[in-house]
């Protein structure tokens, strides 16, 4: 992949920064999204409470779906792939998706190798649950970074544990001589030079969001607070009473996410928030996918 | 000289590293109240311009960073930022509408149409510019200056007070657009 691609890449993520992202499964939800104050849309054919909820295997959308939500709105607009399916992915760069996710919410194509995306043209994002698979994910040619947190359950306690437990690698890597950086590598299982990066800069080379389990303003301002560069909000929104609300309400919550009066107010009379599962209580773990 | 940031979302980190290695004051303003403080220029980032619009609207700061920019205030905005300040916005909405241009949102189309130009800048020379999602001014009225173009598209430009370029020159290490924007129309 040209040098200049994987820049370009990087930086649309930096233009997504203090957003909000958010899963929409029809072209009405995308405009409710986009009118929400969404900077961009992940089109799927359902949000990850469904696919928890109907079991069975979970693939990439129908491409038909996915164009008509890009006709709908002027925000970019993401889609996702299996783990490793990289034809799906070879799919949604014909059909020119702004962002692909090589996403553990659905169904993994492959139990041992992600997609090579440094093949592509078209930006990914991965998720991670720590720092090493933030630097295998960015080594594979990933342009940005989200928490993996736990899809579909409302619980925000694995996101904040994947955030916390990445910013305090990056913080250990940050102070560490630079002769320990080669037996860092060595223990995270990454390139050293991504390492000597972490090292230099105190983050990763690329952008980092998060995502999994977000459901209210509140939920989305402790993940701004965690070092999150910006939020993914899956089925938080549309599995909610009051869609519209909720959704401009979190992109409040995360531009003013030290604003803590002003949250108050957001988080006032929402309606109902998504029903929540706790992690004990689930029997997929999709964040275990990919590592 | 301190510049006020627009802080409500995108890329308005990568503007504070370029001030900060021109030795300039800045402050982000995200609410209201950031609006009381004394600041001599705006910068107006990359991002999305919708949201920024929205923002812009509910948080209560349109007229006042309007009537500001109208009132002389110099600002500088980029690719969101220049669809911001448009007089008329093909395919979209207009926001605050101070400068006599017409934007083209997206004008280059999806993501795999983003891209790297080298070009001639007016006044500066050649300089780097990265188009991400970008806009082009597809009409500029007869009281704007034109910067830059690139394959015929006008792709920076001032009126007066104002600046816009439709890349983004706070992604890449070349200061100097920055520099201009301070030397040329915040200190005249």
């Amino acid at each position: 992949m040209e040098q200049n691609r994987y820049e370009l890449n990087k930086q649309l993520a930096q233009m997504l920064k203090g957003g909000v992202i958010m899963d929409v499964t029809t072209p009405e939800q995308a405009k409710i999204a986009e009118e929400a104050g969404a900077c961009a849309v992940m089109a799927l054919e359902r949000i990850p409470a469904d696919i928890r909820a109907a079991g069975g295997v979970s693939r990439m959308s129908d491409p038909k779906m996915i164009k008509g939500i890009q006709q709908a709105v002027s925000i970019p607009v993401m889609a996702k792939c299996r783990i490793g399916h990289f034809v799906e992915a070879q799919i949604l760069e014909a059909i020119e998706i702004d962002y692909i996710d090589e996403s553990e919410v659905l169904s993994p194509a492959d139990d041992i190798y992600h997609i090579n995306k440094n093949e592509f043209k078209v930006p990914f994002v991965c998720g991670a649950r720590d720092l090493g698979e933030a630097l295998r994910r960015i080594a594979e040619g990933a342009s940005m970074i989200r928490t993996k947190g736990e899809p579909g359950t409302g619980d925000v306690v694995q996101a904040v544990r994947h955030m916390r437990a990445m910013n305090a690698e990056i913080r250990r890597v940050q102070n560490m001589r630079k002769d320990e950086l080669f037996e860092a590598a060595k223990q995270l299982q990454v390139p050293v030079d991504l390492v000597e990066y972490v090292h230099e800069n105190g983050k990763l080379p690329v952008v980092n969001f998060a995502a999994g389990g977000v459901a209210t303003p509140a939920d989305a301002a402790l993940m701004m607070q965690l070092g999150a560069e910006g939020v993914f909000v899956g089925s938080g929104i549309f599995k909610s009473g009051d869609h519209k609300k909720r959704a401009a309400a979190i992109v409040k919550a995360v531009t003013n996410y030290t604003d803590a009066k002003l949250i108050a107010e957001l988080s006032e009379d929402l309606g109902e928030a998504m029903v929540g599962i706790n992690e004990q209580e689930i029997e997929i773990l999709m964040a275990e996918r990919g590592k | 000289m301190t510049i006020g940031i627009l802080a409500l979302q995108g890329a308005f980190a990568e503007h504070e590293q370029m001030l900060e290695r021109l030795g300039a004051d800045y402050f982000e303003i995200r609410q209201k109240k950031d609006l009381e403080r004394d600041f001599d220029a705006f910068i107006l980032p990359g991002g999305e311009s919708t949201v920024m619009g929205k923002l812009l609207h509910e948080l209560d700061m349109f007229s006042e960073i309007k009537e500001k920019i109208n009132a002389g205030l110099p600002v500088y905005g980029t690719c969101a930022g220049l669809i911001l300040l448009a007089k008329e916005v093909e395919d979209g909405a207009v926001q605050l509408g101070t400068m006599d241009i017409c934007a083209k949102r997206n004008a280059y189309g999806r993501q795999l149409g983003s891209f790297v130009a080298e070009e001639e800048f007016k006044g500066i020379g050649k300089i780097p510019m990265n188009f991400i999602r970008a806009p082009y001014i597809a009409k500029a009225g007869e009281n704007v200056e034109v910067l830059a173009k690139v394959d015929g598209k006008i792709v920076a430009a001032r009126q007066g007070n104002q600046l816009v370029t439709a890349f983004h020159p706070e992604v890449t290490d070349d200061v100097r657009i920055h520099q201009y924007f301070l030397e040329q129309i915040v200190n005249k």
